[in-house]
């Protein structure tokens, strides 16, 4: 029975979050929780796994503060079987390569075949996290994959695109993916999901459960800082000219590409 | 915070991405910055070049300011892996020490960077859009986060190398002119890592997003293009003025263009030198893909859309009627 870790992150809808210009600090009060979208593609392919597999267990694996356990009701709903959140308060302030230390011993205790995650988070963005866990586990990384063609215990055969292609890889198990949108179409959480995700009980394990060294967590595990946050530059609101019939618009418009143009 | 350690005598370092002995664009990007960040810290600037066609590469580095190229063309590294990649980086980092290490945030600069960076157990820095030496003489890298909400300096203090992922495009290539920099082959690796996978099929592309992601021209639409005719109209429009076509959420999600065509928060990052937008309002969700474009001209028909806020030139008018009375007034 393969076991399947699917790493999720709880993200603010960060399109949302603005920095205060002038305590220069996040503003993400009233801004809204949820499930890293990418990782919802994770966790449905993981899932799209099990069935394949005919059995296995898909579980749902988060580092986070305590509210985090939301986003992985949300993943027990969706069809993950069991959820584990990571929590302590030694782990806060992480940045990826402490995070993705506490996933890997995590992984240690699960022992999956497979560990899934999104490409990357909407909030940071930086898409290290997938490759770091890899990397601390010593296990194959594929990152960007479009496509799982075959999945047995042993290996993997799966699509993923680079900048100039795509690439098929056969992989050995077990191995690190990390996915992107169309990989699938993430299932919507069922009735029966939604209860039993209500009811379900979340195990939090801290550094002592996985044996953690608190030096190689949270804010002391993280070789980067913070220094600075502030707002993009503005830009001033451009020129609108008031446009006649389309065909004066399209004139306008047209003198204007071949201004702008890229020679 | 711990004391900063020495500067790694290694210097400056710009991963030299390549394919078939040709550098990937960026890397003269990189070289330029990287020349400017080694002289301020009076260290030499290297290039480590990995794959077949490595010499040949490492060659086209040194026509730039560079001091040192460092090809490696063991057989492992032939086909592009992140395994073996980010072990021979690691491996020569930790004999040559560097102070800091640049690479592009391309697809394989973000897959491999980061395993080596937990080899080195160092801070790594994604998609970096500004670089500068503090006054402590750490390097200060500015990225972005929240889909372009915020932008954040990040310093890694203690541990060395400072790594950092740069996004294409940013910086100035630097000019052409070696400086009689020195080519130093690297020995084949101890041990080369076990193969634990097998390339079975590569697929060139240049369509589904790829084209997208580097373009100079995109044709962007969308809500109020009206349906799957308004695209074809804006494919023509692409096509004529040799740029690449886009979509936004919306117009993806009505099934008008396919997913791999969605710039945005959750689809493709892009920053061509001109940006055309038609009939998009510019939600935040989209914004956050477009927002960094040179040139922004948006066609819409509600004055008062979020688009024209990142516009640097707009019209308040009906998209669907303007586009073919442009195709027209191009000729076509």
């Amino acid at each position: 029975m393969m076991e399947i870790m699917v790493c999720l992150k709880q993200v603010p809808d960060a399109a949302e979050v603005r920095v205060d210009p002038a305590t220069r600090t996040l503003m993400r009060q009233g801004v809204a929780a949820m499930v890293n979208p990418f990782d919802l593609h994770a966790l449905e392919e993981g899932v799209r796994c099990r069935e394949r597999l005919g059995g296995g267990r898909v579980t749902a694996v988060s580092m986070g503060p305590p509210q985090a356990a939301e986003a992985l009701r949300e993943a027990l709903a969706r069809g993950a079987d069991a959820a584990v959140l990571l929590g302590s308060r030694v782990f806060a302030g992480a940045d990826t390569l402490a995070t993705s230390r506490v996933l890997a011993l995590a992984a240690g205790k699960l022992a999956p075949g497979l560990i899934l995650a999104g490409k990357q988070a909407i909030d940071a963005d930086t898409g290290q996290v997938g490759p770091e866990l890899a990397a601390w586990l010593d296990w194959p990384l594929v990152c960007y994959v479009a496509k799982i063609r075959e999945i047995s215990p042993a290996r993997a055969v799966v699509e993923r695109r680079l900048d100039s292609g795509r690439e098929v890889l056969e992989v050995d198990l077990p191995a690190v993916f990390t996915v992107i949108r169309e990989i699938n179409e993430p299932r919507l959480p069922s009735f029966k999901g939604r209860l039993r995700a209500k009811k379900a009980a979340i195990p939090v394990w801290d550094e002592r459960e996985l044996g953690a060294d608190p030096a190689e967590t949270g804010l002391a595990g993280s070789p980067t800082a913070v220094a600075e946050i502030f707002p993009p530059p503005r830009r001033e609101r451009g020129e609108m000219p008031t446009a006649g019939t389309p065909a004066e618009a399209a004139r306008l418009l047209a003198g204007k590409i071949r201004e702008c143009r890229p020679a | 915070m711990r004391e900063a350690p020495a500067a790694g005598p290694g210097g400056v370092w710009v991963f030299g991405e390549q394919e078939e002995g040709r550098l990937h664009p960026v890397v003269p990007e990189l070289i330029g910055k990287g020349r400017e960040l080694a002289d301020r810290l009076g260290l030499p600037l290297a290039v480590p070049v990995f794959g077949r066609g490595a010499e040949a590469a490492a060659r086209e580095a040194l026509a730039h300011p560079v001091d040192l190229a460092i090809p490696a063309e063991d057989p492992e590294l032939w086909i592009y892996s992140p395994e073996p990649y980010a072990a021979r980086l690691a491996g020569l980092a930790g004999e040559r020490r560097p102070e800091i290490i640049l690479a592009g945030a391309t697809a394989i600069g973000r897959e491999f960077l980061p395993r080596a960076a937990v080899l080195l157990k160092t801070g790594l820095t994604a998609d970096c859009v500004g670089l500068e030496i503090s006054p402590d003489r750490l390097l200060r890298q500015t990225c972005l986060s929240f889909g372009g909400n915020v932008m954040a300096a990040i310093v890694c203090p203690g541990r060395r190398p400072q790594m950092a992922t740069v996004r294409p495009r940013v910086f100035r290539p630097a000019e052409k002119g070696g400086r009689g920099g020195r080519l130093e082959t690297a020995p084949p690796a101890a041990g080369p890592p076990a193969v634990r996978k097998r390339r079975l099929e590569w697929l060139p592309e240049t369509a589904g997003g790829a084209d997208l992601a580097g373009a100079d021209l995109v044709v962007a639409g969308g809500r109020g293009m009206g349906g799957p005719k308004g695209f074809a109209l804006l494919e023509r429009l692409a096509r004529r003025l040799g740029g690449a076509l886009a979509a936004s959420r919306a117009a993806v999600d009505a099934g008008w263009a396919p997913p791999d065509r969605q710039v945005g928060q959750t689809g493709i990052t892009v920053r061509p030198k001109l940006y055309l937008a038609f009939g998009i309002s510019g939600a935040a969700h989209h914004l956050a893909g477009m927002a960094d474009s040179d040139r922004i001209l948006a066609v819409n028909r509600d004055p008062g859309a979020p688009i024209f806020s990142v516009a640097a030139w707009g019209l308040a008018a009906d998209a669907l009627e303007v586009v073919p009375a442009l195709l027209r007034e191009l000729g076509e």
